[in-house]
């Protein structure tokens, strides 16, 4: 009963954006599609950070792996589009749960180190392999939107159904699974892991299982990003890496809502810092650099003062004044 | 058979930087429990300093002292400020623990922007200070120059250096007691937060002697060091990440190992196969090969 | 006022308290055995005192100063060395290193040299293992390398905390004669931390018995031995 109410929830939420979207500005549209993106990303991390405990600062990676294998399958063997995700999805996945072995052996700073290896390491490889196509990258489309859609109906209208629908079904599985048996397993194992082992909990099966689902959930946000963007080694290194692990902090980590605060968030600062460097004069130095440099001193400042994220700690303060 | 000996000496070359990289990281990990990302950063700052030291005044061994003492001030001031702040802050929940990495890697981050608003994001050339031209024997040409020297006698000294520190002075040895047991250290009267914060230095020391050995070789970007990061991380575990031999012997294994990879099946495998290597160590040997008891599982 | 003096000591262990609200006086020169079952307070008591440990509130006094919030690399050289629970050695280092550690800080470098030279003399044993790791000592060597490097500093004050842990009953015996003969020779003030009651009293002054974070009882040693009271409960025997 629950969980249907919180289907209708989901399902009506999707049609009012959808609706939404029709009123809204082109350039809103898109970065809605951004949002709704990096905030499935974001909960990948949430997924396996705040709920199993494990940290990956490579979940970048697995997007690159979803965003690949599903253009590689669309220019390759002409899948339709919604099958292209689905081979994102579990090809990302299945690297996960291969690299989610090996992670349930490793404490934390090992498991960062790895992890960040992978995500710097990997985009590397564009340019190892022909098929791949270097630098360039791969084209990887959504195609344009059915004609009886009519003429106002835009591309990037097109977009943000096509991201918002898979995002919103992704969201809801995740949602699921966090409130289910495994997720209260994962809580468990990251409060107390030896008391979870005694009790019976397979410590080891259910950790990889976290990694394969996060890895799982990247690579559908991967293909997503490549669609609206393009695949190439540079959309998809380690500063992607990078601002997932900010979004999530920023939005708590323990908290799928939240990541929806991370992902407004992420796609503000590019557009927050084109506006103050237009007052610093616009150099090619400064545009470049300035959205970086805000998401870092953000990272840094949000891990210095509120470790647990903004939200958690307004939280907490309410707590305190009941 | 010429092949392989050319293979062993790019190896020992780039070993010798693998292991200063993890030298860097060995050392904060010693001191104050943290993987350093941040390193990275560091020494590509320290990189940047010792370029505009040498564009200006032709001088490599002025640059190489300034870069060097400029990494050091840079990780003085990194574990003064942010270290010690996030420690005071630490509290419970799943962040808190990985704060202070999250922070290191958001410091990288920062470092980058940084460089890239002061000198650009695009390439500039560091002129190596001495020959990159093989020595000829003969007939034969090896990869091995004058600058492979230079990079292998520097790091060398520096690792010379380090152990003397390590081994026979008074800073020394409480450098490992506050490593190994900083309670004890504190009851023995060590001031724990000053030896932290010379553990930093050191390690900072030794990124910015690594970046600006490599350099040369290579044009200079604010990102041009994140693969070394990587592979002074796979090095330092493959070591122990608590043994400052184990470092410097991780980083030879991988130099040595990668150089052969490269040269016998081809560049495409380099990353995959630091993987694999980082996947080895961690499995067949997770407490490394100078690990002590380093309980690495959760 | 000389000696250390204890005030109404509190200290919290996050939600648990663990020392409510103790006072005692120990004068100079004297022996205190603190005595009591596992979760006493005992340990946390030498910790605050040493400085590893905040206390929550009250006082503490060595020699007329104020120790409390002070940290333990400084209070060691107010005099205070704490030799704490587990044998306060580093293993990974050799025993000439871990003797080395508590003269590191001194100025007086002679007079480092002269005091290893005494305690080598009195711990013979660990002058033939100088080069030796210290995990490869046994327990009761490494008690003593730990004891030894507290008096390296040339301290006036020394908190210990179970010396006999895991040790044989014939070890345990030398480890208390040791510690009886040294305050004797160097005058050193000593509070004890103990669960073997007796042997702890036996060189004891005055003891302190604590339960659950209070002191239950205290007294001169030969006291609270002839107290039959005590002994059921919390002497065990």
């Amino acid at each position: 009963m629950h969980s249907l109410r919180r289907l209708f929830l989901f399902i009506f939420s999707t049609l009012i954006l959808l609706a939404l979207s029709l009123k809204i500005e082109e350039l809103r549209v898109y970065q809605g599609a951004q949002i709704a993106i990096y905030a499935l990303g974001i909960s990948s991390i949430v997924l396996l950070t705040g709920y199993s405990g494990q940290v990956s600062l490579g979940n970048g990676a697995f997007m690159a792996i979803g965003a690949y294998t599903a253009a590689l399958t669309q220019i390759h063997w002409h899948l339709p589009l919604f099958f292209t995700f689905v081979v994102g999805t579990f090809s990302a996945a299945l690297a996960g749960a291969i690299l989610g072995g090996g992670a349930a052996r490793l404490s934390g700073p090992y498991l960062a180190g790895a992890t960040l290896a992978l995500a710097v390491g990997l985009p590397t490889l564009a340019n190892q392999f022909t098929i791949l196509n270097g630098e360039t990258g791969l084209d990887y489309t959504s195609g344009t939107p059915p004609t009886w859609f009519g003429e106002s109906f835009t591309l990037y209208k097109w977009f943000f159904w096509i991201v918002l629908v898979n995002v919103m079904l992704m969201m809801f599985f995740v949602r699921n699974i966090t409130s289910s048996r495994y997720g209260r397993t994962w809580k468990a194992l990251r409060g107390n892991p030896v008391a979870a082992q005694l009790s019976g909990i397979q410590v080891g099966g259910s950790k990889v299982l976290a990694f394969t689902i996060s890895a799982g959930v990247a690579g559908l946000a991967g293909s997503l990003l490549g669609m609206i963007g393009f695949v190439g080694p540079t959309g998809f290194g380690l500063g992607l890496s990078f601002a997932l692990v900010t979004g999530a902090v920023l939005s708590g980590v323990t908290s799928l809502a939240g990541s929806m605060l991370g992902a407004v968030v992420l796609v503000a600062i590019p557009e927050l810092a084109s506006v103050i460097a237009h007052r610093l004069g616009d150099t090619e130095r400064v545009t470049s650099n300035l959205p970086g440099l805000i998401m870092s001193t953000l990272l840094i400042l949000t891990v210095l003062f509120t470790p647990n994220g903004p939200a958690e700690q307004i939280r907490k303060h309410k707590a305190r004044k009941q | 058979m010429q092949q392989a000996i050319n293979a062993l000496l790019i190896g020992i070359s780039n070993g010798f930087i693998y292991s200063l990289m993890a030298l860097a990281l060995v050392l904060v990990w010693r001191s104050t429990r943290v993987i350093n990302f941040a390193q990275a950063g560091q020494a590509i700052l320290s990189t940047y300093i010792a370029y505009e030291i040498v564009t200006r005044t032709d001088n490599f061994i002025l640059a190489f002292i300034g870069g060097v003492l400029a990494g050091a001030l840079v990780g003085a001031v990194v574990e003064i400020l942010l270290m010690r702040t996030l420690f005071k802050h630490v509290s419970d929940g799943p962040v808190a623990a990985l704060a202070p990495v999250i922070a290191s890697l958001g410091l990288l981050g920062l470092i980058r922007s940084v460089i890239g608003m002061v000198w650009g994001n695009d390439q500039k050339p560091f002129f190596p200070p001495v020959s990159t031209n093989g020595f000829t024997f003969g007939s034969t040409t090896v990869p091995f120059s004058r600058m492979n020297l230079l990079i292998v006698l520097g790091a060398a000294t520096v690792m010379i250096i380090f152990t003397l520190i390590f081994q026979k002075s008074n800073l020394g040895l409480a450098l490992r007691a506050a490593a190994f047991q900083p309670e004890i250290a504190r009851l023995a009267g060590i001031r724990v937060g000053a030896i932290r914060t010379t553990g930093w230095i050191f390690a900072g020391a030794a990124g910015a002697v690594a970046g600006i050995l490599i350099s040369p070789n290579d044009a200079i970007t604010p990102y041009s060091l994140d693969s070394l990061l990587i592979f002074g991380f796979v090095a330092a575990v493959i070591g122990g990440l608590e043994s400052l031999i184990g470092a410097v012997v991780g980083g030879l294994t991988l130099g040595i190992g990668l150089s052969f990879i490269l040269t016998y099946i081809g560049t495409s495998l380099i990353f995959p196969a630091t993987f694999v290597v980082l996947a080895l160590a961690l499995i067949i040997r997770p407490q490394g090969l100078f690990g002590s008891k380093a309980a690495r599982n959760a | 006022m000389s000696g250390l003096t204890v005030k109404d000591l509190v200290v919290d262990h996050g939600a648990i308290t663990a020392i409510n609200g103790i006072s005692f006086t120990v004068e100079p020169g004297q022996l205190a055995a603190v005595i009591g079952s596992n979760g006493a307070g005992k340990t946390t008591l030498l910790r605050t005192l040493s400085g590893l440990k905040h206390a929550s509130s009250g006082s503490a006094q060595w020699s007329g100063e104020y120790i409390l919030g002070k940290k333990p690399e400084n209070l060691v050289r107010h005099g205070i060395s704490h030799v704490s629970e587990g044998k306060s050695v580093i293993p990974e280092l050799t025993v000439k290193e871990n003797l080395a550690l508590g003269g590191i800080w001194r100025k007086d470098k002679k007079d480092v040299v002269a005091v290893t030279k005494e305690v080598l003399e009195l711990f013979p044993r660990l002058g033939e293992r100088l080069s030796q790791r210290a995990d490869t000592l046994s327990g009761g060597e490494r008690q003593m390398l730990a004891i030894g490097r507290a008096l390296i500093s040339r301290p006036k004050l020394i908190l210990l905390d179970e010396p006999s842990l895991g040790l044989a009953p014939l070890v345990i015996e030398q480890i208390f004669h040791t510690i009886d003969q040294l305050r004797h020779k160097l005058g050193l003030t000593i509070v004890l931390v103990e669960q073997n009651a007796m042997s702890a009293l036996r060189i004891a002054d005055i003891g302190i018995i604590m339960n659950l974070g209070k002191i239950v009882a205290t007294g001169t040693a030969t006291e609270l031995i002839n107290d039959p009271a005590l002994h059921a409960a919390y002497l065990g025997y």
